[in-house]
C-alpha cells in the first residue's frame, strides 16, 4: 500500500517539515504498520524545467532535427537538440537540463548532437513516466512529410521524388507547400498552403508541421493528410510517429519546476500491511493509524450529494443476491447524463502517486474512493444489463466472458459473477466484463459497491490467473459497512467532477448484516498478558481515539476491525499504542524447569561428533526425491521401499515423494561432488526417511548415512568408520555379514552389520551399475545405518578393568581351509574355543596360491594370550593353541598349516 | 721424578686436548695411564725415592692420574657433544614444510548456528522436542487458529498427500506447539527446531523445504515482559552483547499479541544500509503471546496459564552470521563449501 505524505494531510495533520520521513517510517513501524521504503519523488525527476520555445530552426548537418532556443526561467536562453517535430516557436515545454534525473532513470547531461551544442533534453510523455491518460491534450498527431518519404521499391516510388506544389498525387490529393503556421491555441494550427499556381489555406490538428515542409493536402476533405489518410505504411514515413515532445497547456511559466508541476512535490510512504488488516489498504485506513499515533486529530469528511437527476434508481435497476454467502452486501447507485472525460490534474496526481494509472474520469473516480476509502468499486454502462437487472450469483457451467483486459475467460460453477438476466457482465471483486465496459458514448452508469468473500474471491482470482487491486482488497475480507460510504463519496465526486447527474436514491440489498462484535474491558487481563501497570484510562483512550465505542466495561469493536474478537485483542491494540518498546524487560517468574538433551539427543550428537572426527562432512539434503530414483539404485519392482508417501501437488516430479531410503539422496550429494570435480569427497548425514503408515502419517526414523569415494577409499575403509561409529557409542562388537542380496550395493563387498542379534545397517562399495546410472566413473562407499538401532546398542557407561600387571604371550598360527570360509567365522571361533587366557585374535594374513590347494586358502591368525594373575608360561599358550586348532579342524575342516 | 710428571703434565694435556676423536683419546689413555703406560713408568722409579719423599710423589702421581683421566673425560664429552651436534645438524628438516594433518570433517553450517541456539536455550532451562514433518492439517493449521480458507492452506502453497486435505508437509514448526502442550506436563520451556516445507521454486533466497526453530514457554503469570526479556538474551548471545534490539507489532494467527523482533543493523548502526535496505533494522523473529483460543484448545485453562512462542528461520540465520549469498549452497553440500566453516 503506497501512501501519500501530500494526500494524508487531507485527513490528519502530519506535514513533512513537522514529521519527516524517517521519524514517519519509525512511528508508524513500532505503532504496526510496517513502512517499507519512502520515496522522495522528487528526486526521481530533478532539473527539468518548463521552457518557453524562443526560436527553432533546422539543423545544418541533419534532415530531421532541430535547434531550440528557449528561455527557462535563466538570464540566457538555452540552445537545445531535438529530433521532435511537433514543437513551435511560443510552445511551453519540458526541459530536462544538464544533470537532469528522469522517472525513467536516466539522467540528461550537455552535450553535442552532430556538432552542435546541446544543453539538454526536451521531454515526452514517456520521458516523464506519464501517458495521454494524464494530459488527454499530449496526444500526438502527425501529418505525413513528403520530405520524409522512402518509398518500399526505390524503383517504383509512389510519390515522385520531383514532386511539386500543386502535383497531384492521388485522387484530390495534391503536393502543398506550407509557407506559414500558426498555433491557433487548443491544438489547432492554421496553415497557409503553397499549391503552385494557387493558395489555400486550412486548419490541421497536425503538431509536426514547419513552414518549408511540403505535405499532402485533401484538397476535397480540406485537410493535410496524415500516414492514414496516404493509406501509407510506417516505413515509408519513418518519422511520422504520433510521438514528440509533451506541449504543455497549463497556467506556467519558464522556469517552474515540472516536477511540481506534476505534483512530484511529494513523498510516498509503501506499507506491508498484515492480512489482518485490510482497514489500512486505504488512506483513511492508515490516515487514522497515522493520527493516533501522532496524537492528532483524524478528519473524515461526510459525502454530500444533489442527486440532481431526478428519477430514481428503484424504478430503473433491481439487484438480486442469489448467494448471500459470497456477497453480504451490494449497494449500487446510478449516474445518467455521462460525460466522459480526463479527470483533473489533482485527482491524476492522487492516483498516480498512489501507483495507479488515471484512465479518465469515472474509472479515475472508482479507482480514487478505492485509494480512499479501500473499498473496490465498479461502474458498468447500465444500457448493457439486459431488463435492468442485476443478479449476484456463481456462473453456470459452461459460462465464459471476455473481461476488461480483453481476454477471454471460461467460468466455474465456483466463480461468483455479476450477471444480468441472461449472461455475466463481469466476475464479482475481480474484473468487469468488456460487454458492459464504460466508453465514450455511454450515458448510463451503475455504481456497484459490494462485498464479497475474500476466500471466494481469491480462489476465482487465482484461477482465472488475475490478481486484480479490486481482488487482492476483496480476498482479505473487507468491511461491509464500508461499501455504502463509498458509493456516495463516488457520487459526490461525480458532481464534484462534473462527470454526470447522479440519480436519486440508493439500491442497498444487505443479507450478512452482522451486529458489533462485543468485548468486555478487563484492564487486569490486559496488564497481566503484557506484564505492564498501564492505566485504565490510557486504554480506554487509544480505544476510543482508535473508532471503538465503549459503554461502561462494554467495547464495541468498530466494523472495520473485523480482526478484533477476544480480549488479547484489544491487548493488542492497547499494546500497539502504548509502546511494544515500553512493555518492560523482565522475568516474571523462575526458571522452574530443568531443560538439557535427551539420550537420544545426546547419542545423535556423539554420532555426529564421531563422524567428523572420522574427517566425515555434513550433508543436508531434501527428504523429497524423484520415483525414478527407485530405479537408479535398482529396487526391483515390487520392493516394499517403492510404496513411498507421494505428494499430490507437488513442485515437480524431482521431489515428488518422499524418500524411503535415504540411499539416493547420499548417492546424489556425492555425484555432485564428483561432477565438481571434488578429488574425494567423505559425508554423513543424520536425515529422516518416511514411512507409510496406516493412519496416513509416516513413521519417521532417522538413518545415519555414510557415503564416500576418493583414492583412499575401500570398503575396509569404511567398515572402520562404521566399526569406530559402534565403538564410540560403547557398543559390544559387531558382527559383520556377507550381504549379497542388497540390489544398490556389490554383490560382493556389502555387509549387514549386527550388534548381537540387532540389524544396525548396511554398508558396501555401491554397485557400479548404479554408479554407472548416476554417471559416475569411480568406486562410491555408503552405509545405512539405522540411529535407533544405534541407540539401542548403545553400551552403558564404561567399567574400568584393572591394567594388566603380568606380560601377554602371543603366537601366530596359519591355518589351512576351504576358500569360501568367511574369516569372520574363524576368527569368532577362535575366540570362541580358546579358552579363558586368550584375549584377543587378530587375522593378519589371507593367501591363496602357490603351495595351497585350488579351492583352498591359508589364514593366519596373531593370538595373544594373558593372565591376570600370573605370568603365562609355554605349555599355557600350547594348550590355548590346541583347543583353538582344535575347534578349528572340528568345525571348519582347518588345519594347521 | 717431579719434573717427569710435570713433563708428563704437560705433554698429556695438551696431547688431549688435540685429540679428534673418542679413538684417540683411549690411545691416549693407554699411552699415559695404562699398565705400559708413561705414568707406570714413571712411578716405577718411586723404588729410589726416601721414606720422606715417597709419599708426597705419590700423592702427586695420584694427582696426576686423576687430572689426565678428568681431562680425558671432559675431552669426550666435548667430543660426543660435537658429534651429537653435528648429527642433529645433519637432521634438520625444512618446518616450513606442510604438517601431515588428520582429515577433519566438518559440521553443517547451519547446524553450526543451530547448536548454538539449542546451547543458549538449554542454558535457559528449555529442553529440545522433535515432531513429525507429515503432519495433519489440524496440527499445522486448524488448532493454530489458521482458519478454513486461510491462504497458506491453499494448494498452491502447501503440500499435500490426501485430496481431502489432511495430511500434509508441515509448513511451519509450529505445530510443535500443539503436541508440546497436549503432551507435556506445565510448564513447559521447550524449542522445536527442525524441517518444513512450503511450496517455493528454488533460487537464492526459496527453497521448498528449509528449517525452523519454534519455541515456546507455558507456565503461570508468563506475560510479553518474559518474551521480550529472554528473546533479548538470545538475540545478544547471537549477535553479540549490547545489541539494539526492537519489537513492532505484527500478526500471526496463533498468538496475539504478536510481535516482530529487529535488531538494528550491525553494519550502518542503524543510519540505513545496503545490508538493511536503507531500514536500520533487521527483522530476526517472530513472536507473541499464545493466543488463549490455542491454549483453550489444548486443553489449558488460559485464566491459570499463559505463554510466549517464537519462531525464526534458521536459514537466513545462518546466511547472515556466515555471509553466505545464496540459499542453494547450503543443500547443494559440495565439500568446498561445507570444509569452509
Amino acid at each position: 500500500m503506497k501512501l501519500s505524505r501530500k494526500w494524508l494531510n487531507e485527513f490528519v495533520d502530519l506535514p513533512l517539515e513537522q514529521v519527516d520521513d524517517k521519524a514517519f517510517a519509525e512511528a508508524m513501524t513500532v505503532s504496526g504498520s510496517k513502512v517499507e521504503v519512502t520515496e522522495n519523488l522528487s528526486e526521481s525527476m530533478q532539473n527539468v524545467k518548463v521552457g518557453r520555445i524562443l526560436s527553432l530552426e533546422k539543423h545544418p548537418d541533419s534532415d530531421h532535427m532541430f535547434i531550440a532556443r528557449l528561455d527557462v526561467g535563466a538570464a540566457q536562453p538555452v540552445q537545445i537538440v531535438t529530433g521532435a517535430w511537433n514543437v513551435h516557436p511560443g510552445d511551453l515545454v519540458p526541459v530536462a537540463l544538464d544533470g537532469a534525473r528522469l522517472p525513467t532513470g536516466a539522467t540528461i547531461r550537455r552535450g553535442s548532437l552532430r556538432g552542435v551544442e546541446s544543453e539538454g533534453m526536451l521531454c515526452s510523455l514517456k520521458e516523464l513516466e506519464l501517458s495521454v491518460h494524464d494530459y488527454a491534450y499530449g496526444e500526438i498527431t502527425a501529418a505525413a512529410i513528403l520530405g520524409d518519404y522512402h518509398p518500399i521499391d526505390p524503383d517504383k516510388p509512389s510519390i515522385s521524388p520531383e514532386i511539386q506544389p500543386g502535383d497531384k498525387i492521388f485522387g484530390k490529393v495534391v503536393a502543398a507547400e506550407l509557407r506559414h503556421v500558426e498555433c491557433v491555441g487548443d491544438q489547432r494550427f492554421r496553415c497557409e498552403l503553397g499549391l503552385g499556381d494557387t493558395a489555400a489555406e486550412t486548419f490541421s490538428v497536425c503538431q509536426n508541421l514547419h513552414p518549408g515542409d511540403l505535405v499532402a493536402y485533401d484538397t476535397l476533405a480540406d485537410r493535410i493528410c496524415t500516414l492514414a489518410d496516404l493509406h501509407a505504411e510506417q516505413r515509408e514515413f519513418p518519422h511520422c510517429i504520433e510521438d514528440g515532445i509533451f506541449v504543455l497547456q497549463e497556467d506556467v511559466r519558464p522556469g517552474d519546476d515540472m516536477s511540481a508541476l506534476l505534483g512530484r512535490d511529494d513523498h510516498v510512504v509503501e506499507f506491508e500491511i498484515t492480512p489482518n488488516r485490510p482497514d489500512c489498504l486505504c488512506m483513511i485506513g492508515l490516515a487514522r493509524e497515522a493520527a493516533v499515533t501522532f496524537g492528532k486529530e483524524l478528519r473524515l469528511h461526510e459525502p454530500v450529494i444533489r442527486a440532481a437527476a431526478g428519477g430514481d434508481i428503484r424504478n430503473e435497476a433491481r439487484i438480486v443476491i442469489e448467494d448471500p454467502q459470497l456477497c453480504p452486501r451490494y449497494v449500487a447507485r446510478m449516474v445518467k447524463n455521462v460525460r466522459i472525460a480526463p479527470s483533473p490534474a489533482w485527482m491524476r496526481e492522487r492516483i498516480r502517486n498512489a501507483g495507479m494509472r488515471p484512465i479518465n474520469n469515472l474509472v479515475d473516480i472508482t479507482n480514487y474512493v478505492m485509494l480512499e476509502y479501500g473499498q473496490p468499486m465498479h461502474a458498468f454502462d447500465f444500457s448493457c444489463v439486459k431488463d435492468g437487472e442485476i443478479r449476484v450469483r456463481c456462473a453456470r457451467e459452461g459460462e465464459s466472458i471476455r473481461t476488461l483486459d480483453g481476454t477471454q475467460r471460461e467460468l466455474t460453477p465456483s466463480m461468483l459473477c455479476i450477471c444480468d438476466t441472461e449472461k455475466p457482465v463481469g466476475v464479482a471483486g475481480v474484473m468487469g466484463g468488456e460487454n458492459s465496459e464504460i466508453v465514450g458514448d455511454t450515458a448510463m452508469v451503475l455504481f456497484e459497491s459490494a462485498n464479497f468473500d475474500g476466500t471466494s474471491i481469491r480462489r476465482t482470482a487465482t484461477a482465472l490467473g488475475m490478481r486484480t487491486d479490486a481482488s487482492s482488497r476483496f480476498e482479505k475480507g473487507l468491511d461491509p459497512e464500508n461499501a455504502y460510504r463509498a458509493v456516495q463519496r463516488a457520487c459526490e465526486l461525480v458532481e464534484l467532477l462534473g462527470a454526470g447527474e447522479v440519480v436519486e436514491g440508493v439500491i442497498d440489498v444487505y443479507p450478512g448484516r452482522k451486529e458489533a462484535t462485543s468485548l468486555q474491558l478487563e484492564p487486569e487481563k490486559i496488564n497481566a498478558l503484557l506484564g505492564t501497570d498501564i492505566d485504565v484510562s490510557v486504554m480506554r483512550k487509544i480505544l476510543l481515539d482508535l473508532g471503538f465505542t465503549l459503554e461502561g466495561d462494554t467495547v464495541y469493536v468498530p466494523s472495520w476491525r473485523g480482526d478484533v474478537e477476544h480480549y488479547s485483542d484489544l491487548a493488542e491494540e492497547v499494546a500497539r499504542f502504548y509502546g511494544y518498546n515500553e512493555i518492560p524487560i523482565r522475568f516474571t517468574g523462575a526458571i522452574n524447569t530443568c531443560g538439557g538433551f535427551t539420550p537420544e539427543q545426546q547419542c545423535e550428537r556423539l554420532v555426529g561428533q564421531t563422524c567428523r572426527s572420522l574427517g566425515l562432512d555434513e550433508i543436508i539434503t531434501y527428504s523429497f526425491i524423484s520415483p525414478t530414483y527407485y530405479d537408479k539404485i535398482r529396487l526391483p519392482a515390487d520392493s516394499p521401499l517403492r510404496d513411498s508417501l507421494r505428494i499430490l501437488n507437488p513442485l515437480g516430479e524431482d521431489t515428488s515423494i518422499m524418500r524411503t531410503t535415504i540411499l539416493p539422496s547420499m548417492l546424489e550429494i556425492l555425484t555432485r561432488n564428483y561432477n565438481y570435480r571434488n578429488k574425494q569427497a567423505a559425508l554423513y548425514e543424520i536425515g529422516r526417511i518416511y514411512r507409510k503408515r496406516e493412519d496416513g502419517l509416516a513413521d519417521e526414523p532417522r538413518i545415519v548415512s555414510l557415503g564416500a569415494y576418493g583414492p583412499d577409499m575401500s570398503f575396509f575403509v569404511l567398515k572402520g568408520w562404521v566399526e569406530a561409529l559402534l565403538e564410540s557409542l560403547d557398543a559390544a562388537r559387531p558382527r559383520f555379514v556377507q550381504e549379497r542380496e542388497n540390489p544398490s550395493y556389490h554383490p560382493g563387498r556389502c555387509a549387514r552389520v549386527y550388534v548381537g542379534d540387532c540389524l544396525v545397517g548396511v554398508l558396501g562399495q555401491i554397485d557400479p551399475r548404479v554408479a554407472e546410472h548416476y554417471g559416475v566413473d569411480t568406486e562410491l562407499y555408503c552405509a545405512e545405518l539405522s540411529f535407533e538401532a544405534l541407540l539401542s546398542v548403545r553400551g552403558a557407561l564404561p567399567v574400568y578393568q584393572p591394567l594388566p600387571r603380568f606380560p601377554a604371550v602371543s603366537r601366530d598360527i596359519a591355518v589351512v581351509c576351504g576358500a569360501g570360509i568367511p574369516v569372520g567365522e574363524l576368527s569368532e571361533c577362535i575366540r570362541q574355543s580358546g579358552g579363558p587366557y586368550l584375549t584377543d585374535c587378530v587375522p593378519f594374513d589371507v593367501y591363496t596360491g602357490h603351495h595351497i590347494a585350488e579351492g583352498m586358502k591359508s589364514v593366519a591368525f596373531s593370538l595373544t594370550m594373558r593372565a591376570e594373575d600370573q605370568t603365562l608360561t609355554d605349555e599355557h599358550a600350547e594348550e590355548t593353541l590346541r583347543k583353538v586348532l582344535a575347534a578349528l579342524e572340528e568345525q571348519f575342516g582347518a588345519v594347521m598349516r | 721424578m717431579k719434573e717427569a710428571m710435570q713433563r708428563l703434565r704437560e705433554a698429556s694435556i695438551q696431547a688431549i686436548l688435540a685429540s679428534e676423536s673418542p679413538d684417540a683419546l683411549e690411545n691416549l689413555r693407554v699411552k699415559f695411564l695404562g699398565k705400559k703406560g708413561e705414568l707406570t713408568a714413571i712411578l716405577r722409579q718411586m723404588g729410589k725415592l726416601s721414606a720422606e719423599e715417597r709419599p708426597i710423589m705419590g700423592q702427586l702421581a695420584n694427582q696426576l692420574r686423576s687430572d689426565i683421566e678428568a681431562a680425558i673425560d671432559k675431552r669426550r664429552g666435548e667430543l660426543s657433544e660435537a658429534l651429537l651436534e653435528r648429527k642433529l645438524e645433519q637432521e634438520a628438516l625444512d618446518v616450513t614444510l606442510p604438517g601431515e594433518k588428520p582429515h577433519l570433517g566438518h559440521k553443517h553450517p547451519m547446524y553450526n548456528v543451530l547448536d548454538q541456539i539449542k546451547e543458549i536455550f538449554i542454558g535457559m532451562g528449555f529442553e529440545i522436542v522433535d515432531g513429525p514433518e507429515v503432519e495433519l492439517a489440524d496440527y499445522n493449521f486448524t488448532k493454530l487458529n489458521i482458519e478454513e480458507g486461510h491462504p497458506s492452506r491453499e494448494w498452491t502453497d502447501t503440500f499435500y498427500f490426501t485430496e481431502d486435505s489432511r495430511v500434509l508437509l508441515r509448513t511451519q514448526t509450529s505445530p510443535m506447539q500443539i503436541h508440546a502442550m497436549e503432551a507435556k506436563e506445565l510448564p513447559i520451556r521447550m524449542i522445536a527446531p527442525g524441517r518444513v516445507y512450503r511450496k517455493d521454486e528454488v533460487d537464492a533466497t526459496h527453497s521448498p523445504m528449509f528449517h525452523q526453530i519454534e519455541g515456546m514457554v507455558i507456565d503461570k503469570g508468563v506475560t510479553m515482559a518474559d518474551l521480550k526479556a529472554t528473546l533479548n538474551l538470545v538475540v545478544e548471545k547471537i549477535y553479540g552483547e549490547g545489541t539494539v534490539t526492537r519489537f513492532r507489532p505484527h500478526h500471526f494467527p496463533f498468538t496475539e499479541p504478536s510481535c516482530e523482533m529487529d535488531i538494528q543493523c550491525h553494519k550502518c548502526g542503524g543510519k540505513g544500509c545496503p545490508t538493511c535496505k536503507g531500514e536500520g533494522w533487521i527483522e530476526v523473529l517472530g513472536a507473541g503471546m499464545v493466543h488463549p483460543k490455542v491454549l483453550a484448545g489444548c486443553g489449558i485453562d488460559p485464566d491459570v496459564y499463559s505463554g510466549w512462542a517464537f519462531g525464526m528461520g534458521l536459514e537466513r540465520l545462518a546466511m547472515g552470521e556466515y555471509k553466505i549469498t545464496d540459499l542453494r549452497l547450503i543443500f547443494e553440500n559440495d565439500v568446498r563449501f561445507l570444509e569452509q566453516f
